[in-house]
């Protein structure tokens, strides 16, 4: 680094101070409310306003257009909603063989919320932050699903609808049995006992791993998408070259992220649907 | 990444939006979709049954074609049959007819000729008589002689 462009670079780090990591730091920190005493008293409004926001566009545009649905030749709106729900609807019925009246709309909800929640990651970050500062609101993670609450807000949903459901098929006292019971049996009774030390660990294991990694995941594939970006825009304050390979090579991630965004979703709705069938399932 | 009370407030959220699908959004959409299938199906079975009962037709009207066809060729038959069994017929009782008016022309004819030959010979013989008067006349009785040329008229 010459001379001059050292003298440059100190005189703006006095004056915005941003470097690489502040940079990087700033996109990553949430705008917190805190709404009572300690650390977990805190609302992450920006995941919250932007899930909202996103959830009463997503229903509401198919609320409209399912109320204006009909049974004769449907429009090009109705057709396109009809093909989502559709393909929903294949995906749950070949993995949920029993009643989904309930598992397919939650797979819909699950699948397009977590879709669009993802899709805000092709929101130009600085671009949507300087607009955000602009109007007095310095700190806004737009992501929802990098947003670790998010997800295991999700997942640990799925996780009560699981356990829900598996009373629900077998009963309490069948639940119960399972939980002791299960994958192994206790069929030799003199080894009865160690069997179900083993039943129980395996259950608790699977029971906590389980929304482990059906939230972190989705989190882990989010988060790293959005630092990715972020690494590439950082290379836009090396000059014109890198703010030039910067944009080739984040047009092409963001190309490969709309596979991940997708995918991730997918992969989200598949898991939910196949945790719950799983719960209807007897040992 | 710390836990906080977005947990719990994206979670609400989270079984607004489900709840909220599964009452105002998959029920009528699925319906009308279920609704639609149904009405095709109805058509394609329609269509189905209208291309089975136009075959049958088909075949009805080919049936009924061969019958007419076949009654009207034999009504020609027959026809002609008739036909020419009355022009037979015609023929027959024409020359039966011409052969009995020949016949009675001939015999109208015989009959005049008979006719004429009497006369003819009535009037020979009054001829003779007469002649045989104007040769004879006083020797010859005519009531005398009556029966000699009544015998000579028949010879004639």
């Amino acid at each position: 680094m010459t001379a001059e462009t050292a003298e440059q670079a100190v005189e703006h780090a006095a004056e915005h101070v941003l470097t690489p990591s502040s940079y990087i730091g700033h996109h990553l920190t949430f705008l917190e409310k805190p709404v009572g005493e300690g650390g977990f008293w805190i609302l992450n409004l920006d995941s919250l306003i932007t899930g909202g926001i996103l959830g009463i566009l997503v229903f509401g545009f198919m609320y409209w257009v399912v109320r204006g649905a009909t049974a004769e030749v449907p429009d090009r709106r109705q057709a396109f909603v009809e093909l989502c729900v559709e393909f929903i609807n294949d995906q749950v019925k070949g993995l949920f063989h029993k009643d989904i009246s309930f598992v397919a709309p939650l797979a819909l909800t699950v699948f397009l919320w977590v879709l669009f929640m993802n899709a805000m990651d092709f929101l130009p970050a600085d671009y949507v932050a300087k607009g955000l500062t602009a109007i007095g609101v310095p700190e806004f993670r737009i992501v929802p699903t990098s947003d670790v609450n998010t997800t295991f807000a999700l997942a640990l949903s799925v996780w009560l609808l699981m356990i829900f459901f598996s009373i629900k098929v077998k009963g309490f006292g069948g639940f119960i049995h399972e939980l002791f019971c299960a994958p192994f049996g206790v069929k030799p009774l003199w080894a009865a006992p160690l069997l179900m030390v083993f039943n129980t660990l395996f259950n608790l294991i699977e029971y906590i791993s389980k929304p482990l990694s059906h939230s972190l995941r989705l989190f882990g594939n989010m988060y790293a998408g959005e630092i990715i970006f972020l690494l590439l825009w950082v290379w836009a304050a090396t000059g014109l070259a890198g703010t030039i390979f910067g944009g080739l090579l984040g047009a092409g991630w963001a190309i490969f992220h709309i596979l991940i965004v997708v995918l991730h979703a997918y992969i989200f709705m598949m898991l939910t649907v196949v945790y719950i069938s799983m719960a209807h399932e007897h040992h | 990444m710390n836990i906080n009370l977005t947990l719990i407030a994206q979670a609400i959220m989270f079984a607004i939006f489900i709840w909220f699908t599964a009452r105002f959004i998959w029920p009528p959409l699925m319906n009308a979709v279920e609704r639609r299938q149904k009405t095709i199906a109805d058509g394609l079975a329609a269509a189905e049954q209208g291309n089975r009962s136009l075959k049958e037709a088909e075949v009805r009207v080919q049936t009924i074609e061969r019958e007419a066809r076949a009654k009207a060729q034999a009504i020609m038959a027959d026809t002609e049959k008739r036909a020419t069994a009355m022009i037979e017929e015609a023929k027959v009782q024409a020359k039966t007819e011409g052969g009995r008016l020949l016949a009675a022309a001939k015999a109208e004819v015989g009959q005049e000729v008979e006719r004429a030959k009497a006369t003819l010979r009535e009037q020979v013989a009054n001829l003779a008589v007469i002649g045989a008067e104007q040769i004879l006349k006083r020797e010859v009785n005519s009531g005398a002689h009556a029966e000699m040329l009544n015998r000579l008229k028949a010879q004639l």
